[in-house]
């Protein structure tokens, strides 16, 4: 398999990683390095295998429908980038 | 009292022979002369341990004392620590000084552990060298020109050359036990659900665990009873009774065979093809020592060991990528100066916040996640993970835990594996497939190298066999003492 920089630059743009085209030509190829890795899986044969998500069979808890948790705004808040009357700010999303 | 075991600081502290503000005292000035050269810690916490010794010597003097009460330790810049930076090795997190304690942390804070600061590690806990965090490489106390693995290499590092006792550290892939073995100390990852992960920034989820490092099997054993315990607040968490993993250790041993009947399992393709000749001999020698103490071996097979490494780097990354899109420049965390409207805010941040590294396995998980991707490569690693992890149960069949090297070669030097990330990935063989099934691993020294680095022995069980597992080395340190030889402080 082998990436193309446009591919590269869609994923980059879907993860939200802003990279210039010297980066982009450079973790190409870096990244093809790993795929080329990652296809050694495809010659395996796992037909009937169950997928394993995780090491435990395990259900999710329930717990009674009460609030246990108190109000932390003022704490997390103090480490936020930008804050504003309890709110987070970011740029104008909506004119 | 710099190279003191664990339960010879505890009875040193019970019968005020030393104060546990003078031990921390005494370690904080050794971080102070050596951590410059070491680059171990990325916080020392000077005014923080010295007010929590004060604390544990209260508790003393009132005859409540626990195990660890007054002893010192480091944690892994993993760990949120409140009021103390949390960064993750990662300058995304250079600014966040944690609001709240991780579940480890407060679990070590009521036993009157006292913590000395926050070890170096690769960032976001992505890598085997410790060369990718943003505070820059850890040396390796042994040759200062060699990396000390990673990903908890500030933690295995500072425990090596005695800037502290013990230190916790997270195993995704192999970053506790790897760590331990290039820098000659005894680290343990439990099984998976045992340590709680609340707290404890995330990577893959579905693999992360905390684990312990000491400089022996006892001191981890200490630890690691004091980290583990059921918690809420982790939906992995495990709720099973409380066990003190030191208990069976400190029973009486009589007689030289006292792993008399310890089935030991040789996987015979981890004695293959790609381990270093003195790995080799050192990793031999110790097995003709387990079965001089009782132990038999016999030959076990992983057969689909060699998938562990690319399917590990499907679903880490999958998992990272998903993680990792939290780190968005709003509630915290590091955000770029300048920007013009919301996408390029978090595309800026993000560009900025993260290292290569993390860069390249955030995309990896993007794309193996992506529409008609999907099948091809997350689902068919998932499938490999259980072919992996049944072929745990199935040698585990035959015997009671299984051994073989740690790593296949010693530390390498700084920057030889810099520009080849596939090369470092695939210096993980032995420990990977462990995560994925799960399943509890300790590495505990045994020999050195030509280079004269420290080499690894690793051990593996079956779920919640720690016990067995820190015995097992336990009994082996008793009759040896590879776990007892240090690096020279100017090294």
């Amino acid at each position: 398999m082998s990436l193309s920089n446009d591919q590269v630059g869609h994923l980059a743009r879907l993860a939200r990683v802003a990279l210039s085209e010297v980066e982009i030509d450079a973790t190409r190829n870096k990244l093809n390095g790993i795929f080329d890795l990652i296809e050694q899986m495809q010659a395996v044969d796992t037909t009937g295998v169950e997928p394993m998500s995780h090491p435990q069979e395990l259900a999710t808890r329930l717990r009674d429908d009460v609030v246990t948790e108190n109000d932390h705004r003022g704490a997390f808040q103090q480490i936020a980038p930008q804050t504003e009357a309890g709110l987070y700010l970011v740029p104008k999303v909506i004119e | 009292m710099i190279h003191a075991s664990l339960p010879e600081l505890r009875r040193a502290l019970d019968a005020r022979q030393i104060s546990s503000v003078e031990l921390a005292t005494l370690f904080l000035d050794r971080i102070d002369a050596l951590n410059p050269r070491l680059n171990a810690f990325i916080t020392v916490d000077h005014d923080g341990a010295l007010a929590s010794a004060r604390a544990a010597d209260e508790r003393i003097a009132a005859g409540d004392a626990g195990a660890l009460t007054g002893i010192p330790l480091a944690h892994k810049d993993v760990f949120c620590t409140e009021g103390v930076l949390t960064s993750c090795g990662s300058k995304m997190l250079s600014n966040f000084v944690s609001p709240y304690d991780a579940h480890v942390v407060s679990l070590l804070k009521s036993a009157g552990v006292v913590s000395l600061g926050k070890t170096n590690m690769d960032e976001f806990a992505m890598g085997s060298s410790n060369e990718s965090s943003y505070y820059g490489a850890v040396r390796n106390p042994w040759n200062t020109a060699h990396v000390p693995g990673g990903s908890s290499g500030g933690s295995a590092a500072a425990v090596a050359a005695r800037l502290t006792p013990l230190a916790t550290g997270t195993d995704t892939g192999g970053s506790v036990r790897q760590p331990a073995a290039f820098c000659g100390i005894t680290g343990i990852k439990p099984t998976y659900g045992l340590v709680s992960r609340y707290g404890m920034i995330a990577y893959a989820s579905s693999l992360d665990q905390g684990g312990a490092f000491g400089a022996s099997a006892e001191d981890c054993a200490l630890l690691l009873s004091a980290m583990t315990g059921f918690d809420a607040r982790d939906s992995t968490s495990l709720e099973r009774p409380h066990e003190d993993f030191a208990a069976l250790l400190a029973a009486p041993c009589s007689g030289t065979r006292p792993l008399e009947g310890l089935r030991i399992g040789l996987p015979r393709e981890f004695f293959a093809e790609g381990m270093a000749d003195d790995v080799r001999a050192a990793v031999e020698a110790a097995l003709t020592q387990y079965r001089a103490l009782g132990a038999t071996t016999v030959e076990v097979s992983l057969p689909n060991a060699r998938l562990a490494i690319p399917a590990y780097y499907v679903i880490a990354p999958a998992e990272c990528s998903s993680n990792l899109s939290r780190f968005d420049g709003v509630r915290f965390g590091h955000r770029a100066a300048e920007y013009g409207d919301l996408a390029d805010m978090y595309g800026k941040s993000r560009a900025e916040g993260f290292g290569a590294e993390v860069k390249r396995r955030i995309l990896v998980g993007t794309y193996v996640l992506s529409h008609g991707y999907y099948d091809a490569y997350y689902l068919q690693a998932q499938r490999l993970r259980r072919m992996i992890a049944q072929d745990f149960q199935a040698a585990l069949q035959q015997c009671d835990l299984i051994a073989g090297p740690t790593t296949p070669t010693t530390a390498w030097a700084l920057g030889q594996m810099a520009d080849d990330p596939v090369q470092m990935y695939l210096s993980d063989i032995y420990t990977i497939a462990v995560n994925l099934a799960g399943l509890p691993g300790l590495s505990q020294p045994c020999g050195f190298g030509v280079d004269g680095l420290p080499i690894g022995l690793q051990l593996v069980g079956d779920y919640f066999s720690e016990a067995r597992l820190l015995h097992s080395a336990h009994r082996f340190q008793q009759a040896t003492d590879w776990h007892s030889c240090r690096p020279a402080d100017a090294a």
